[in-house]
């Protein structure tokens, strides 16, 4: 390691992650149980008792530091011009990485907003990632856009969520047409439709596939194993540590 | 019609027209055909593949063609897709490295390295990675960055009828490949990379084989310029075909060797520098043609470049005999370093003396690690490599448990793959097979 790289490194109890989030501000998804993640057998541990909620990084306070706040600034200003006052519902930095949470109506407009701006210039989208959070009440789907401005050098990832009785969220393919085929991938894993898109269909799976795979409610198969009758569950039903 | 009788090669009438069945040498058959239904000037929809030789892997090409000229192309995709990533949510963290291997079977070290980038930056264990594990990460990839290439220039001779080019392409990359195996155990699918650092420290006499390879691919490497460069038939062939400028690059989400082969020396290594890129002199190297031409001078001088850090990480290296290979911290490094034998990765007889027969805490901490893993932190991380086919991602979320939560690649040959209708519209149909060849794809990683 570079000295120059410990310098630019806050210390841990300094960094952003460690400020401790205000009260509400946190809102578990989730809980995990026991200490082992076992299940369907007897509790021989001890710790099968414990719960304890899974809490994921919780949103950044101004000022965020360095470049985010200009990025943040450059977006907000043009947000109000809009009227668009509303569409980023809360901006987490986590490990270095700025992430900003947006009302899914307004998903297209700040992603335009995002490549035209000459301050903020996100000219490269590195396409669309779906994310199934079963346990996120009314945001179970998550759209996750990971974003690149070659001309400032700057990464920024954008996150919409949708619940899962309305899966919909507007395609950016007009603003980015590389989403194309991401899109296509995500509505196929996982049932997201993207209103807007020019051709939404299956791209991995077959045409006529029913379901979509990457659900964490999709079911999974298991192996027949011919041995002595038994055969192997489903992973999901194995006994697994998690 | 007499073709009708050809098993292989008939034709049948349908809701949506005439279908004729070619294999091979069989387009005589259209042509009869077409000129026995006078419909000859009609258009023509052609598909073409999956499984064709010419189509890098299993690939469907579907094309509309008026006489010789591709009016539209469209791709089919997914007939190699495995559910990698679905895997990979019930495996630990540590063996979804295993799995993502498996991926773009041509670059099977950055796949590896850019999951494990994202695990490392979620665990807050990017700065105690040890130098030597770095170093070696870097001399792998760049290793697999010339295989690679070798392999992209020799099918894209091939498809064009240039044999010699494929046989010299796969000689050198089996040397990489022996390289491979020599470290560690494998030619492909390595798993190699882990969270924390590499699975295993050099092997002696491997820095001895890396300077020999060195050495005879300064040599070898001449062949290929001195082959093609100025070669007019193969200029003649990928000349101004499969244009995309730098607009379209940027809209269609391109990047590697096509999006450098507008001008634009924009390479991951140099801008956002990984595992200690920055510590390497290295030029990026751009061509200004757009065209496949362009794309195979930048993968040619690539291979140059790689070479020239190849021989900085090996020099390193020599400097570094007997550093540690994984991270410090025990609750993450893979207990035991294991041989490599003869047959891939074997046992470590001392760690098993020690965990069978002196401590019984160094067995439950074996077991532990080895069946339930380590746990990682909550949130998601991103942390994109340049691939030799442009920037591969890894989008990982972990939700606090001791597997990904969701893993997904961002792989460049899916995104790149995007851009076969605009490369090949108002193209010769022969021009599209070198316009696909330009972009690289490796099936494996599309499908995923």
């Amino acid at each position: 390691m570079t000295d120059e790289k410990k310098v630019e490194q806050p210390a841990p109890e300094q960094s952003q992650d460690n400020v401790p989030a205000p009260a509400g501000e946190v809102h578990p998804v989730g809980t995990r149980r026991g200490m082992f993640g076992v299940h369907g057998s007897g509790d021989t541990s001890g710790y099968g008792g414990l719960v304890s909620p899974i809490v994921y990084p919780a949103a950044a306070q101004r000022p965020f530091g360095g470049w985010y706040d200009e990025v943040a600034d450059a977006l907000e200003e043009r947000l109000r011009a809009d009227g668009l006052d509303h569409a980023v519902e809360s901006v987490v930095i986590h490990r270095g990485e700025i992430t900003f949470h947006l009302r899914r109506e307004d998903v297209v407009a700040v992603a335009q907003m995002l490549r035209d701006d000459p301050r903020l210039r996100f000219e490269l989208c590195s396409g669309v990632s779906g994310v199934h959070y079963p346990d996120d009440a009314g945001h179970e789907l998550h759209a996750v856009y990971h974003l690149l401005s070659m001309t400032h050098n700057r990464r920024i990832r954008l996150e919409v969520s949708a619940p899962d009785a309305d899966p919909h969220i507007p395609s950016v393919v007009g603003v980015y047409p590389t989403c194309d085929w991401h899109e296509r991938e995500t509505f196929d894993m996982f049932g997201i439709v993207f209103d807007g898109h020019p051709a939404l269909t299956r791209i991995l799976m077959p045409d006529d596939w029913p379901g979509h795979p990457q659900r964490k409610d999709y079911p999974l198969g298991g192996i027949p194993v011919e041995y002595k009758g038994g055969s192997i569950p489903p992973p999901d039903q194995r006994r697994s540590y998690n | 019609m007499t073709t009708s009788e050809d098993l292989y090669a008939g034709s049948s009438e349908t809701t949506e027209g005439r279908v004729f069945t070619v294999t091979g040498q069989d387009w005589g058959s259209i042509t009869e055909g077409l000129a026995d239904a006078g419909d000859a000037d009609e258009r023509v929809v052609v598909n073409m593949g999956p499984q064709h030789p010419s189509t890098h892997g299993v690939l469907r090409l579907i094309l509309e063609l008026e006489g010789e000229t591709v009016t539209e192309a469209r791709c089919g995709i997914g007939y190699l897709h495995t559910g990698i990533e679905k895997n990979m949510e019930f495996r630990s963290w540590t063996q979804g490295v295993t799995f993502c291997t498996r991926m773009d079977y041509l670059s099977p070290f950055y796949n590896e390295m850019t999951y494990v980038l994202g695990v490392e930056r979620l665990l807050d264990i990017e700065d105690q990675i040890p130098e030597k594990a770095e170093v070696m990460r870097v001399l792998l990839m760049e290793l697999n960055r010339i295989s690679s290439h070798l392999v992209c220039i020799a099918t894209g001779g091939m498809e064009i009828g240039a044999l010699t080019v494929m046989t010299i392409g796969f000689r050198e990359r089996e040397l990489v490949l022996d390289l491979f195996e020599l470290i560690t155990g494998l030619r492909m699918n390595h798993a190699f990379i882990r969270p924390g650092g590499v699975a295993q420290d050099l092997p002696p006499g491997a820095l001895d084989e890396i300077r020999d390879f060195i050495a005879l691919m300064k040599k070898r490497l001449p062949e290929y310029a001195a082959l093609c460069n100025a070669n007019p038939i193969f200029k003649a062939r990928l000349e101004n075909v499969g244009h995309l400028d730098l607009a379209g690059c940027l809209a269609l989400g391109m990047t590697g060797p096509v999006l450098r082969s507008t001008g634009y020396p924009w390479d991951l290594r140099k801008t956002q520098p990984y595992s200690g890129y920055e510590d390497y002199d290295f030029e990026v190297q751009t061509w200004d043609t757009c065209d496949s031409y362009g794309r195979f001078r930048v993968r040619l001088a690539e291979m140059w470049e790689s070479l020239k850090i190849v021989e900085q990480a090996a020099d390193r290296l020599a400097r570094l005999e007997g550093a540690p290979v994984m991270v410090a911290d025990k609750k993450i490094a893979w207990p035991s370093q294991l041989a490599i034998g003869s047959d891939g990765m074997g046992n470590s007889l001392d760690h098993i003396r020690h965990i069978m027969g002196e401590s019984m805490e160094a067995l439950i901490h074996h077991f532990k690690l080895v069946t339930e893993g380590f746990r990682v932190p909550p949130g998601q991380a991103y942390v994109p490599i340049e691939s030799p086919r442009g920037e591969l991602g890894a989008h990982v979320v972990s939700d606090g448990g001791t597997r990904p939560f969701r893993a997904h690649f961002r792989d460049p040959s899916f995104t790149n793959l995007q851009a076969t209708s605009v490369m090949s519209e108002g193209g010769m149909v022969a021009d599209v097979i070198v316009a696909i060849a330009s972009i690289d794809p490796v099936m494996g990683g599309v499908d995923r």
